[in-house]
């Protein structure tokens, strides 16, 4: 239950997050690609700056986790291909919903029941991601 | 309370973006969105077709009590905390009038997409549906996706994550610059 709930609890923070930041409005990721309006640059850039000082200290220092155990980042595998095809995917659709995974959602907030549309599609890639896997480049 | 009703600037929502992730890497985990899409796929019976998803998803059942509490910190924040729609840059305003698109600095989201009158053509169906699907196609292929990518990764100052984060550019770009024009 304490388990259940501390990770709950960081979810409706980052559920807040997303709506008072605007960063799951389908406006402000249009207007992010029409380099519009600093906003999102700002956002996801002081999120990566302050991201990446935060993970050195935490390698520097050795830092356990909550539980004592020793905190283990793990790489990303080696490659090329799979990540610029998935990228560029992955953007058109980023663009076209206005919407990644997390926001996508949070708007179920909005009860709008065209965000289940949007949630199923999600579930259809993924699925077809998995049914294809070893056919595709990577 | 202005200050939560007003939309959070970047200079606060960045570091707290940041802030999620150092607790969950501090809670054992690590900061991805996309990887709940798998474990539904797994918790729906994929894996009785598709070798992909047969993996012991209980493991992975910390992120979907995130993403449960995303989906009621969306609905608070929405319902009550967000008495003003986002507001767009003048600019970009004239451009979605141009593309038929006249809901901006009104709602949250463009209603000529979201609306259920539009979700119920063939068209405002068909755009949510690719929509969705090219976000959960390329998120699994390119191994995340803006959590797990842009900040995760960067922070991490992994290689991959930096390709697949010009991906995602490339991607949008083009859709919002070449394919737009064509679709609306």
């Amino acid at each position: 239950m304490k388990n259940f709930l501390s990770f709950f609890g960081v979810g409706i923070f980052l559920g807040i997050l997303f709506i008072k930041s605007e960063v799951a409005s389908w406006f402000r990721i249009y207007e992010m690609f029409q380099f519009k309006s600093f906003h999102m640059y700002g956002i996801i850039g002081s999120a990566i700056a302050i991201g990446i000082i935060t993970v050195k200290y935490l390698k520097h220092t050795q830092a356990k986790d909550f539980s004592g155990k020793n905190i283990t980042i793990k790489p990303k595998e080696k490659g090329f291909t799979r990540y610029l095809a998935g990228g560029i995917i992955f953007g058109l659709g980023w663009a076209l919903a206005g919407a990644c995974p997390g926001p996508m959602f949070v708007l179920l907030g909005t009860m709008l029941p065209s965000i289940l549309v949007l949630i199923i599609g999600a579930l259809l890639g993924t699925f077809i991601y998995g049914v294809l896997k070893y056919k595709l480049p990577h | 309370m202005d200050l939560i009703y007003n939309t959070w600037p970047w200079y606060v929502a960045g570091p707290l973006i940041t802030l999620t992730m150092f607790l969950l890497i501090k809670m054992g985990k690590k900061f991805g969105m996309s990887s709940n899409l798998r474990t539904m796929c797994s918790i729906g019976g994929a894996g009785k077709f598709v070798d992909f998803f047969k993996f012991d998803w209980k493991k992975n059942i910390w992120n979907l009590y995130v993403v449960a509490g995303v989906i009621l910190g969306g609905f608070l924040a929405l319902q009550f905390l967000s008495p003003t729609a986002p507001q767009i840059s003048q600019d970009v305003v004239i451009k979605l009038q141009e593309l038929g698109i006249n809901s901006t600095n009104t709602s949250f989201l463009p209603t000529e997409l979201f609306s259920l009158e539009s979700m119920l053509t063939f068209k405002g169906f068909s755009i949510l549906l690719i929509g969705g699907f090219l976000v959960g196609f390329g998120a699994r292929y390119a191994g995340g996706c803006t959590s797990g990518h842009a900040i995760s990764g960067l922070s991490n100052l992994q290689i991959p994550s930096l390709i697949a984060v010009i991906g995602f550019f490339i991607g949008g770009l083009v859709m919002v610059h070449l394919l737009f024009p064509l679709i609306f």
